[in-house]
């Protein structure tokens, strides 16, 4: 089985958020990128299928500019087998998701996975504009990805409750919680293995680009938290009713 | 042109979410100067779409072909893509929900649209296009502007408030063609969560972390829970460590939830955490720990023993409900 795995470059969780050129761009200054927590699932369950005997090839894949190398590192020292990046700023989830869709379409891959969302701009978009830029099937947010022969048996939350369905290849499938356990940790072989595994960089295809982020904000600041005392509660139940007003 | 909301019933009924998402659309309706048109799918009864009306939709269209009680985003996709050309859409919102995730991307590459995903207010202007929306796990907002002529927006739970008035909707039905191949993941079968008021639903959540020691101790949060009519949700430890049902995992890697009111027992505040909870109008924080990083992000707090400070809260929340 041959996969395709989207790996976004984004900002380590606990990073400070602030913007510069008027509040236009993201600040990157002393920002520490890491593959995104979703992602790190999506790859760490294909390695374990791939550990548990099913043969399988990995391919890492990012849209993004040279300092995305980095993190595809990080991928590779996982155990994905190549990675790919093509080479263009991440502009616009359509444009990430014409590029894989093209990578993809050049590779004889079987399936694409993604995580559920960026933890950037927070879209969950790239998944589903892949599956219809390629025409093939998705879901979306799966908990659940085990293989049987030729076919998938994925899990995905729908209204009221889980949804469970059998996919055969190809199709696209985005990473939710449940994916995999704990994410894999790079290890000393895995990191000097990474050096010696394939990075290719493809040139971008055209795409017109359908959003633009004009702002950024941060969200007001809250006013100091209001302390009660632990013996008197009930001045809280009433900050709370009077005050706040949400009981 | 039109505004089409997506809108979904569950078991044949609407949830105030869905109120919530015709009063949006129907504001933008109102900002373009066009009808806001409701679309649901499956058996439903016509009383029910009416009501829409009273939150601003002039029409509501009922989809029921058999096949659409399995959820699958290709055949989705494809449906709303028919009706969206059927009515002239131009701007078409969902619900940030698994469905409104699964198709709403779909959906912008089959029509040529721009998404804006995750919004939380109505857009500031319609020409250029501009809507604010969630960024940074909730660390920021940003203004995006959709460039392309058809526009799919979908809104975060809990950031527009519902606008009742009176109307009422006319309803209409709408044949689909399913294309061949539009369930080739096929749907084996559907697991029903436990029936408990779900976290993304819940107005209040009663919250609980690693501070509350061990499963045995969570009578007192279900306790909490059940006079304030709220829902219980918790921290990522929590579920990993297999003390609560992973359905009520919040934060980053968990569900994002925006209740009125957010209580934190026992939760340290991590910023993975404060991400999936950052957006509740109102946070309580109960921690033994006065240097815990969720005071920071708290509106009220309590430096206590949980096994102390809850069961004596309890009582109070008791003694204002039974007072009125
Ligand atoms: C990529 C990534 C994603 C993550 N995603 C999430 C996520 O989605 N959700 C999430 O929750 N976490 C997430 N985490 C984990 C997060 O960093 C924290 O480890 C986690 O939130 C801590 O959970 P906790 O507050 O329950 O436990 P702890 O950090 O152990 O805190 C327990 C708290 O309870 C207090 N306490 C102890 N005893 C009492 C008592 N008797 N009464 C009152 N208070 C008491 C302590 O003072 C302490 O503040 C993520 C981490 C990473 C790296
Ligand atoms: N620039 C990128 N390169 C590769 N994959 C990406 C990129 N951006 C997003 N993705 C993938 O798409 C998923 C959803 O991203 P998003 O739609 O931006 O929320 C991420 O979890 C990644 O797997």
């Amino acid at each position: 089985m041959k996969a395709l795995i989207c790996i976004g470059h984004v900002p380590d969780t606990t990073s400070k958020v602030k913007f510069v050129e008027e509040d236009t761009k993201f600040d990157t200054t002393d920002i520490q990128y890491i593959v995104g927590p979703y992602e790190e699932l999506a790859l760490t369950r294909l390695l374990d299928i791939k550990d548990a005997g099913t043969e399988m090839h990995i391919t890492a894949v990012n849209v993004g500019l040279a300092g995305a190398d980095s993190t595809l590192k990080k991928a590779l020292a996982m155990g994905a087998d190549e990675a790919v990046r093509v080479n263009a700023e991440p502009t616009d989830a359509a444009f990430v998701a014409k590029q894989i869709a093209e990578v993809f379409s050049k590779g004889n891959y079987d399936v694409i996975v993604t995580g559920k969302e960026s933890i950037d701009y927070n879209g969950g978009q790239v998944e589903g504009m892949i599956a219809e830029f390629l025409g093939l099937p998705s879901v979306s947010g799966a908990s659940l990805f085990e293989i049987n022969g030729d076919k998938v048996k994925l899990e995905q939350e729908i209204e009221g409750g889980r949804q469970v369905s059998e996919a055969s290849f190809p199709f696209v499938v985005s990473a939710g919680k449940g994916f995999a356990s704990e994410p894999r940790i790079p290890n000393m072989r895995g990191i000097m293995m990474a050096n010696r595994k394939a990075l290719t960089v493809l040139d971008p295809v055209e795409q017109n680009l359908m959003t633009e982020v004009i702002k950024h904000y941060l969200p007001q600041a809250k006013p100091q938290c209001k302390m009660v005392a632990p013996d008197n509660v009930e001045e809280l139940v009433r900050l709370l009713h009077e005050e706040a007003k949400v009981i | 042109m039109a505004v089409l909301i997506y809108t979904q019933n569950y078991e044949g009924k609407f949830k105030k979410s869905v109120f919530e998402l015709v009063s949006y659309g129907t504001e933008i309706a109102k900002q373009l100067g066009v009808e806001a048109i409701a679309v649901t799918t499956g058996q439903i009864d016509n009383a029910v779409l009416k009501e829409l009306g009273k939150y601003g939709a002039k029409k509501v269209i009922k989809i029921e072909n058999p096949e659409l009680k399995d959820f699958s985003a290709q055949a989705f996709t494809e449906v709303i893509n028919q009706l969206a050309k059927n009515q002239n859409a131009n701007v078409i919102v969902f619900g940030n929900n698994p469905a409104g995730r699964a198709i709403a991307p779909r959906l912008t590459v089959k029509m040529n649209a721009g998404l804006a995903a995750g919004v939380v207010a109505v857009p500031t202007s319609v020409n250029p296009f501009t809507v604010k929306k969630r960024a940074f796990s909730g660390k920021a907002f940003a203004d995006l502007v959709i460039k392309s002529e058809i526009k799919i927006l979908t809104l975060n739970q809990n950031s527009f408030k519902v606008v009742e008035g009176s109307g009422e909707a006319s309803v209409e039905e709408f044949t689909a063609v399913i294309p061949d191949g539009a369930y080739n993941v096929k749907p084996i079968e559907v697991i029903k969560s436990s029936g408990k008021l779900s976290v993304t639903d819940a107005e209040i959540l009663v919250s609980a972390g690693r501070g509350m020691k061990g499963p045995e101790n969570w009578g007192m949060i279900e306790e909490m829970a059940q006079i304030l009519g709220a829902g219980t949700s918790c921290s990522r430890p929590v579920s990993d460590l297999g003390w609560r049902s992973h359905e009520e995992h919040v934060g980053q890697t968990g569900k994002v939830v925006a209740p009125n009111l957010y209580i934190a027992v026992g939760i340290s505040g991590a910023v993975q955490h404060l991400a999936g909870v950052n957006g509740s109008k109102v946070m309580v924080c109960i921690n033994t720990d006065a240097d815990a990083p969720f005071f920071e992000a708290a509106d009220y707090g309590i430096v206590g023993d949980a096994f102390d400070v809850v069961p004596k809260l309890n009582e109070a929340f008791k003694k204002f409900i039974a007072e009125g």
